[in-house]
C-alpha cells in the first residue's frame, strides 16, 4: 500500500549537509504494523516526517527516492493534494501530546475540525462521530469532555485525544512518532494497548517508530533497524530479536536494562558516540563501535543483504563469520565478568 | 554580525560620525563659532554646505560639533542606565524578598512617561549636560530593570543555576558567573534602543528650552533657534532633523541586528537558502 | 559497612497552592507525604516511581534546596533540618546531585573544565585545581583536551560525564542521581551506568538513585523503594523485590515494561492500570491507590494501610497494603 523506494532526505544547515535519511527502502501493507528503531539522531524521526512531506524545506531536500502512496509518489504531487491525502489517508501520532493541542481550543472543536476538513457532512453529524471516536480511543464520558480544555487532560488522555484526531477519516495508514516516550510507563501501557485495538478494529497499517526496542517488540510484526540515516537490518520481529544479524542490532540488545536480569549484573555497552552525520566515517558507519570490526569495515560500505526470505542486514560478515564473533566476544565478557566480581 | 550590509552600512555611519565630531576642530574648513554678519541666513553652497544661520554661521560645522553632547548623552544614559539597571534587575530577580521592594519603585518610576519625568527632573536641577544626563538616566534605568528582571526569573530556574548551588557556589559567584552572561544578549539589545532614545530625549528637552545651555550647539538647541526662520531658511531645521533621524535611525538598525546577531535560529537562515538552491541542483544532478 | 549514612523520618513536603487574585491559601499539594528509609555506607537505594509521585523533590529536600513542612533528615546520625547557613555549606560537601537533563544543568557559557572546577572554588580548594579538574576528567573517561570544550561541543552521554565529575569534584560521600540516564540514548544508557558503578566501588560511594522506571534501577540498586503519590509503597533489597513483589503497584510497574522479547510478550498476561493518576492535591482517601488497583476493596477506601514489614519476608521487606499479592 504504501511503498518507499531508495528515500534520501537531507538536511541543509549551515555547518553543511546532514543526510538524516539516506537511502531507505520499505513497504508496508494493510493491516501490518512496522516498527522503526533507532537512537536519537538516526533519521527516524525524519523518516516518518518524509512520508507525509511534514519536513519544512527548506532546510530539508530530497535529492532522491519516491514514496508511493497507491501508486502516487507522494514527492511530486503538490500541496493541494498532499493535503487531501494528509490526515485523510495517510494520519500521524506525535511524541509530545501537550504541545501537538492547541490549548486555546476545546477538544470537541479540534476533533470536530479533523473531521469536517476531509469529510463534508454536518456539524451535528460530526459532532456525533467525535462522541463516537472519543469512546474509542477510551476517554471516559466523552460527551462532557468535548467540552473540555487540553489543559484540563492529563498526558495519557492527550494522547488519546490525539489518536482520535488521527483516526477521524478512517486512515489507511497511522504513522505513530514515539508515541509513549513522553509517557508513564503504566499510561504507556494502556497506549499501546489501545493503538493495538483500533488496528484489530480498523484494519490501519500502523508504523510505530521508538527508541525502546521492547515497545517494538510489543507492537511490530517487521521492524527496521536504522543507524545513522540508514536500514542496517530489517525482517521479522523474530528475526531481528533472535537472529540478529547485525552488530549494531545485537549490541543495543545485549546494553538494554532489563527487569530480568540479575541484580548488579553489569550491562554490555556500546563503547563510543552515536556518529556525527555531517561527517560520517569512512566505509560502514558503525565500524568505530563495532566489536568485530576489521579492517575491511573501514574500506567497503555494506550493502544491506538478503539472509533470508524476509531478512537482510548491512554488514560484511557471513552469518557463520558473525555467529563464530559472537560466541568470541560473550566468552570473553564471562571471563571478565567473573574476574569483576 | 557585521559581515551583513545591513549591520554594517549603520556601524559605518555611527565610526564617521563620532570620528568626525571629535576631531571637527582639526578638518573644518569653516570654523563654526566664527560670526559673519554678512553672511545670514545664507542658502547651502560651495562654501558654506549646510548654509548659515541667523548669526552667519557655518550649519555644517555646527552640525557636526552638536553630534558630541547627542552621542556624548546617549552613550552615558545607555551605559549608566544599562548598569544600574542590570544591578537593580538581578537583585530583584534572584532575590524574591527584594523584588517586591524594587519592582514597586521601579513600577511606580514606569508610571511616568519617561520624558515627562525627565523635564520634570531638569526643571528642579537646572539645564546643564550632567542634569540631563541624570534625568535620562532615572527616566530609561526602570526599563532595563523589567527586561532583566524577567530574564533572571527564566535563567533562575534552569538546572544549572540549581547545580551551582548543591555544588555549594555562593550567590555572588552564581549571579556573575551563571546568570549574567546566559541573559547578556537581551541587556545589550535593549542599552542600544536606549542609545537611541536618549539622542532624541536630549534633542525634544533642548528643543524645549529646558536641555542643554543654549550656549552649547546640539542638534536639540539647533532646531530650537531654527524655528522661527523655519519659513526663511529651512534648511537651518533640515539639516540637523536629518541627523537626528539618521542617528537614532542606525542605532536602532544595529540594535535588530544584534538581537539577531544573538538568535541562534536566525543565524544564517538566509546563507543556508541560498547555499540550498545551489546544492539541489548538484544533487539532483 | 551497615552504618547508616542518610536517614529520612517520616518526611513530609507539602507545598501550598494559592489561587485567585488575593492569592488566598486554598490547598496544599502533598508532594512528600511520609516517607522514612535508611540508607547505609557504601549502598545504592533506586527510588522508583511514576512522574509527580514526589521522587524529585525528595531528592531536592536530600540536598537542602526544599525545607521539609515535617519529619526529619539524619545524615551521619546528625539532624540537618535545623543547620545554619555556615553548616549547610559544609553538608553540601558531602551530599552532591547528578540532574537528569545533561542540556540544561550545565551553564552553557562555561568551558568544561571551569564547570568541574566550580564546586571546588567555591571551597577554597584551589591549589592544584588545575590537576585536580583532569583527575576527575580522567576518572569519568573525559580526555584532557576536553577542557576548554564548552557544553554544546559534546553529546548528551558526554555531557552527563561532566555532570558527574562536578559532582564527584567535592569527595562527597552521598550523590542523589536524579533520573542521570533516563534522557540518554540506549547505548549510551549503559555507559554511564557501567561508570557509575565502577566509581562507586573505587571511591566506595553512598547513591540514592532515582529513576522512573524499574529496569535501570535493576542494575545499580541493592535496595528498591517504590513510591507514588508521595507515599512509600513498597521497599526491600533488591532480590525480593524484583523476584517477590508482594504490592499490586510493584506488580503493575513490572508488568508495564515492554520486555525486548517478542515471544515473551505476546503471550505476557500484564495487569494494565486503570485511569491516571490522582491529584497530589487531593489524594484519594484511604490507601492512596485504592482507585486504579485492581484488587481494591471497600476497606482499602477507609483505612490507611501501615508501611509494615511484610511477615512472610524475613530480610526487611516492607509494604503498605492490605492485601498483598502471593507470588509462588
Amino acid at each position: 500500500m504504501l511503498e518507499i523506494n531508495n528515500l534520501k532526505a537531507y538536511i541543509d544547515t549551515p555547518d553543511g549537509i546532514v543526510k538524516a535519511v539516506d537511502g531507505v527502502s520499505f513497504s508496508i501493507k494493510a493491516g501490518e504494523t512496522i516498527g522503526i528503531v533507532g537512537e536519537s539522531g538516526s533519521g527516524k524521526s525524519v523518516l516518518a516526517h518524509s512520508l507525509m512531506q511534514l519536513n519544512p524545506k527548506p532546510p530539508v531536500f530530497y535529492p532522491q527516492g519516491e514514496i508511493l502512496f497507491e501508486g502516487k509518489n507522494l514527492l511530486q504531487l503538490k500541496e493541494k493534494e498532499l493535503r487531501k491525502i494528509r490526515g485523510n489517508e495517510i494520519a500521524m501520532v506525535y511524541q509530545d501530546p501537550m504541545s501537538s493541542l492547541n490549548p486555546v481550543l476545546k477538544i470537541g472543536d479540534q476533533l470536530m475540525e479533523a473531521i469536517l476538513t476531509h469529510n463534508p457532512m454536518t456539524k451535528s453529524e460530526a459532532r456525533q462521530r467525535a462522541i463516537e471516536l472519543l469512546t474509542d480511543v477510551g476517554i471516559p464520558d466523552p460527551k462532557k469532555r468535548l467540552n473540555a480544555y487540553p489543559h484540563q487532560f492529563s498526558g495519557g488522555m492527550r494522547q488519546r485525544v490525539l489518536i482520535a484526531i488521527a483516526l477521524a477519516c478512517n486512515p489507511k495508514v497511522l504513522i505513530a512518532d514515539e508515541p509513549t516516550t513522553a509517557l508513564d510507563v503504566t499510561i504507556q501501557a494502556q497506549i499501546l494497548e489501545l493503538m493495538k485495538r483500533i488496528q484489530e478494529k480498523y484494519g490501519t497499517a500502523i508504523i510505530i517508530i521508538s527508541h525502546d526496542l521492547g515497545v517494538i517488540a510489543q507492537m511490530a510484526e517487521k521492524v527496521l533497524v536504522m543507524y545513522s540515516g540508514r536500514i542496517v537490518e530489517k525482517g521479522n520481529v523474530e528475526e531481528i530479536f533472535y537472529q540478529t544479524a547485525m552488530p549494531y542490532t545485537w549490541s543495543l540488545l545485549r546494553s538494554l536494562p532489563r527487569i530480568d536480569s540479575e541484580a548488579h549484573e553489569r550491562l554490555l555497552s556500546i563503547e563510543g558516540q552515536p556518529p556525527n552525520l555531517m561527517n560520517p566515517p569512512s566505509g560502514c558507519n558503525f565500524h568505530p563501535r563495532c566489536p568485530f570490526a576489521t579492517e575491511q569495515c573501514k574500506l567497503v560500505d555494506p550493502e544491506l543483504t538478503e539472509r533470508s526470505a524476509d531478512h537482510a542486514a548491512a554488514c560484511i560478515l557471513s552469518e557463520a563469520e558473525f555467529e563464530e564473533a559472537k560466541k568470541r566476544i560473550e566468552t570473553k565478557d564471562q571471563e571478565r565478568g567473573q574476574g569483576h566480581d | 554580525m557585521l559581515s551583513r550590509k545591513r549591520n554594517l552600512i549603520p556601524f559605518v555611519f555611527l565610526i564617521l560620525l563620532f570620528v568626525a565630531t571629535i576631531t571637527a576642530e582639526w578638518w573644518l574648513p569653516v570654523s563654526p563659532s566664527v560670526m559673519d554678519s554678512g553672511l545670514r541666513l545664507m542658502a547651502p553652497s560651495s562654501e558654506n554646505w549646510f548654509g548659515t544661520d541667523h548669526f552667519g554661521r557655518d550649519l555644517f560645522g555646527q552640525t557636526i560639533v552638536a553630534a558630541r553632547v547627542s552621542l556624548l548623552v546617549g552613550f552615558t544614559v545607555a551605559l549608566l542606565s544599562t548598569v544600574l539597571g542590570t544591578i537593580t534587575g538581578l537583585l530583584a530577580g534572584y532575590y524574591k524578598r527584594l523584588d517586591s521592594i524594587i519592582m514597586r519603585i521601579i513600577d511606580g518610576m514606569l508610571a511616568f512617561p519617561s520624558l515627562l519625568l525627565a523635564l520634570a527632573l531638569v526643571a528642579a536641577l537646572g539645564g546643564s549636560v550632567t542634569n540631563i544626563i541624570i534625568a535620562l538616566t532615572f527616566s530609561f534605568w526602570p526599563v532595563i530593570t523589567r527586561v532583566v528582571r524577567s530574564s533572571v526569573l527564566q535563567v533562575k530556574t534552569i538546572q544549572y543555576v540549581e547545580a551551582a548551588k548543591t555544588s555549594g557556589v555562593k550567590d555572588p559567584v552564581i549571579l556573575a558567573r551563571y546568570i549574567l552572561p546566559n541573559i547578556l544578549s537581551p541587556i545589550i539589545v535593549q542599552g542600544t534602543f536606549i542609545f537611541a532614545r536618549s539622542i532624541l530625549a536630549e534633542a525634544a528637552l533642548s528643543f524645549l528650552g529646558v536641555g542643554v545651555e543654549p550656549s552649547i550647539p546640539t542638534w536639540g538647541n539647533m532646531l530650537q533657534e531654527s524655528q522661527i526662520y523655519i519659513t526663511l531658511a529651512p534648511w537651518f531645521s533640515i539639516f540637523p532633523g536629518i541627523f537626528i533621524v539618521m542617528t537614532v535611525l542606525a542605532l536602532n538598525l544595529l540594535g535588530d541586528g544584534l538581537r539577531d546577531a544573538f538568535d541562534p535560529y536566525a543565524k544564517g537562515k538566509k546563507k543556508a537558502r541560498k547555499r540550498l538552491f545551489k546544492q539541489k541542483k548538484q544533487y539532483a544532478s | 559497612m551497615t552504618e547508616p549514612l542518610l536517614e529520612v523520618r517520616d518526611l513530609h513536603m507539602h507545598f501550598p497552592m494559592k489561587q485567585g487574585v488575593l492569592q488566598r491559601k486554598t490547598n496544599d499539594v502533598k508532594a512528600v507525604n511520609g516517607v522514612s528509609f535508611t540508607l547505609n555506607k557504601g549502598e545504592t537505594l533506586g527510588i522508583v516511581g511514576e512522574s509527580g509521585c514526589g521522587k524529585s523533590t525528595l531528592a531536592r529536600t536530600l540536598v537542602s534546596l526544599l525545607k521539609p513542612t515535617s519529619g526529619d533528615i539524619l545524615f551521619e546520625g546528625e539532624s540537618i533540618l535545623n543547620y545554619n547557613s555556615k553548616e549547610l555549606h559544609a553538608l553540601r560537601r558531602n551530599i552532591q546531585m547528578v540532574y537528569q537533563d545533561p542540556y540544561t544543568s550545565l551553564n552553557p557559557r562555561m568551558k568544561a573544565g571551569d564547570i568541574i572546577a566550580a564546586p571546588l572554588k567555591a571551597y577554597n580548594l584551589t591549589t592544584n585545581l588545575k590537576k585536580r579538574v583532569l583527575e576527575l576528567m580522567d576518572l569519568v573517561g573525559l580526555k584532557a583536551d576536553d577542557y576548554n570544550k564548552l557544553p554544546h561541543q559534546f553529546s548528551g552521554g558526554q555531557r552527563q560525564r561532566i555532570g558527574i565529575a562536578r559532582a564527584l569534584a567535592l569527595n562527597p560521600k552521598l550523590l542523589i542521581l536524579d533520573e542521570p540516564v533516563s534522557a540518554l540514548d540506549v547505548s549510551v544508557q549503559a555507559q554511564v551506568i557501567n561508570l557509575l558503578e565502577d566509581l562507586q566501588e573505587e571511591l566506595g560511594l553512598t547513591y540514592l538513585f532515582i529513576a522512573h522506571d524499574l529496569s535501570v534501577i535493576r542494575h545499580i540498586s541493592d535496595k528498591v523503594g517504590v513510591m507514588y503519590l508521595g507515599k512509600m509503597m513498597e521497599m526491600s533489597d533488591s532480590e525480593s523485590l524484583y523476584k517477590d513483589a508482594r504490592h499490586p503497584y510493584t506488580n503493575a510497574l513490572l508488568s508495564a515494561i515492554p520486555l525486548p522479547h517478542p515471544g515473551k510478550e505476546k503471550k505476557r498476561e500484564r495487569i494494565v492500570l486503570e485511569g491516571e493518576l490522582p491529584s497530589p492535591a487531593n489524594p484519594p482517601s484511604g490507601c492512596v491507590f485504592h482507585t486504579r488497583c485492581p484488587f481494591a476493596t471497600e476497606f482499602c477506601k477507609g483505612n490507611v494501610p501501615a508501611f509494615d514489614l511484610d511477615e512472610k519476608n524475613s530480610s526487611g521487606h516492607y509494604v503498605s497494603c492490605f492485601y498483598p499479592i502471593e507470588n509462588k
